[in-house]
């Protein structure tokens, strides 16, 4: 089963995912989890979070070119109550540290990490001389993909929320408790 | 920060203070405004500002020159040809280098693509902010045509680092001048479907006419520049008054009103992109022959001494000011950015003023808050 309008067999890489699903639940979790993931992934609502030039970018995937309506990430949601995913995008320094770690705390669950950008990954061309800038933004919360790029083609976003959409599909209720269990203990 | 807002609630006591942003879709970014109210008017207006600033000027301290481009373009990222030209025009003319024309035409046209896609760009977030949703996509799906030939000739879509000292980094794409002419020509057409959409759009008008008035007095006395200065009367076009690149050899009118309010900082902008295109199309057919970029030296040393160079971005005045000791690495850069300067106005203009045009008025600004922070 490939992810709505993308073959199965473009995805080579991460064999794993998929794999980690086939090992063994029962046929009445299975069936509940594929009902539920299948809701869950095809409608993420991201929060308009931009701090800074990837948030350009990710404003054209959303626009006519790109599209990310296809994929079911239409609506921006300004509050963090309503949104299921959050795209960082763009630099994240020291004084801005709280309010995102805030921004995720509020999000309800499930919720999910898109770190887009080298800054958001890794400071990007902050990493060195810059006194101010957090080195990546795993630091304050936990990333479910990375997107790199500085700052990364609008389609590059959407192959990292089809990577988020497949990583979903591979869910599991009882693996979504150990995921929470090891982000609280960060 | 809680104590921080009571302290100024007790302040003013029949007042109550809101916190707008950081994370907030309308300050485009991570602004972050305290703003006093009484009622549903707007009292106060306090900026906060740092939570995007990534030390860029101590930054290039520690880089060479070269280097310093690619920290200028996450300046202003929607300015970011611009940005980069004024460092390369500072460092040239610390050299005393002489640049060939044909640099300099491209310079030009390259710096004229950017102000309309950043003027794009701007009316897409502007006419969002005011709640018409559709001139976000009508001013992307512009933009993207833009962006195409960018990436063409630099590889990169936004964020180019087109320019380095002494020239440019490759030379233009053999399609060029011809995607160049097919786009003008296509924006032509479309312009006047943005003023159909939103410039005699009564409700748009009703909300931004006559508010925010910015006199000409004030507009001076705060430094506002670029097309919100322009739009108060104030002529400081740097392309007019002290012409860099190709400008000097171009006819161009700066667009000037006297309102002042946000509708005529909006109009302003939309018919910069006009005159923009009258600049292209003036330099897009006689792009003189020559070399690419004049070779410089591998290591390239400023003599000791204090450097400025102003150029025109699209939010307004740009300054670089580079101190040199004689090493491969500045002593000291500072820059003079045109969003800081305008943000300084925001709270004399919104005053006694409805919240939700506080967000009409701080889109007319053009905000872009890395280039405040830096």
């Amino acid at each position: 089963m490939g992810i709505k309008g993308i073959k199965k067999e473009e995805f080579k890489d991460n064999e794993s995912l998929e794999l980690l699903k086939e090992s063994g639940s029962n046929v009445l979790l299975t069936s509940i989890d594929d009902v539920i993931n299948w809701g869950r992934k095809n409608s993420l609502w991201p929060l308009t979070f931009a701090t800074s030039c990837c948030g350009i970018e990710m404003m054209a995937a959303g626009a006519p070119r790109h599209d990310f309506a296809r994929f079911g990430m239409e609506v921006y949601r300004a509050s963090p109550r309503q949104a299921d995913v959050i795209v960082v995008a763009g630099t994240i320094v020291n004084k801005m540290a709280p309010v995102l770690k805030r921004l995720y705390d509020q999000m309800s669950e499930p919720k999910y990490v898109v770190a887009m950008g080298a800054c958001a990954i890794s400071g990007g061309p902050f990493f060195l001389n810059s006194y101010s800038v957090i080195k990546g933004v795993e630091h304050v919360i936990p990333v479910d993909v990375y997107v790199p790029g500085c700052p990364p083609r609008p389609e590059a976003l959407l192959y990292g929320m089809l990577q988020l959409q497949r990583m979903i599909q591979t869910e599991s209720i009882k693996s979504r408790k150990n995921r929470n269990l090891s982000h609280d203990s960060k | 920060m809680e104590e921080e807002l009571k302290d100024i609630a007790l302040d003013e006591q029949q007042e109550y203070v809101i916190n707008m942003g950081p994370q907030h879709p309308s300050t485009h970014g991570v602004l972050r405004l305290v703003v006093s109210l009484k009622g549903e008017i707007v009292k106060n207006v306090q900026p906060h500002l740092g939570y995007i600033h990534r030390g860029i000027e101590k930054m290039c301290e520690s880089i060479t020159y070269p280097q310093i481009i690619h920290l200028t373009d996450r300046m202003d990222y929607l300015s970011a040809h611009i940005n980069n030209e004024a460092v390369c025009l500072a460092v040239e003319k610390a050299l005393d280098t002489e640049i060939p024309d044909r640099i300099k035409v491209i310079r030009t046209i390259m710096s004229e693509l950017t102000r309309i896609q950043s003027h794009q760009l701007w009316w897409a977030s502007f006419g969002m902010d005011l709640g018409g949703l559709t001139c976000f996509f009508y001013g992307l799906r512009d933009r993207e045509k833009v962006l195409d030939i960018f990436e063409e000739t630099c590889g990169g879509r936004m964020i180019v680092s087109y320019n380095c000292p002494g020239g440019l980094m490759y030379d233009i794409h053999p399609n060029f001048q011809k995607r160049v002419k097919d786009f003008i020509k296509y924006f032509r057409k479309i312009i006047p479907e943005y003023d159909q959409l939103l410039s005699g759009n009564v409700i748009f008008m009703e909300r931004s006419k006559g508010i925010g008035r910015l006199s000409l007095e004030d507009a001076i006395s705060y430094g506002v520049t670029g097309p919100s200065g322009r739009a108060s009367g104030f002529s400081c076009d740097v392309r007019k008054h002290e012409p860099y690149s190709a400008y000097d050899r171009v006819k161009f009118n700066e667009v000037l009103r006297h309102d002042g309010d946000t509708y005529s900082r909006y109009m302003v902008r939309i018919d910069e992109m006009r005159e923009s295109m009258n600049i292209i199309e003036q330099l897009i057919d006689n792009i003189p022959e020559g070399p690419y970029a004049v070779k410089m030296k591998p290591i390239i040393r400023l003599p000791e001494g204090e450097y400025y160079q102003r150029v025109e971005t699209a939010r307004g005045e740009l300054g670089v000011f580079i101190i040199s000791d004689g090493n491969k690495n500045p002593y000291r850069v500072k820059f003079r950015s045109p969003n800081f300067v305008n943000l300084g106005a925001l709270n004399h203009i919104s005053k006694d003023f409805k919240i939700a045009d506080l967000v009409a008025i701080g889109g007319s600004l053009d905000l872009v808050i890395p280039d405040i922070d830096r």
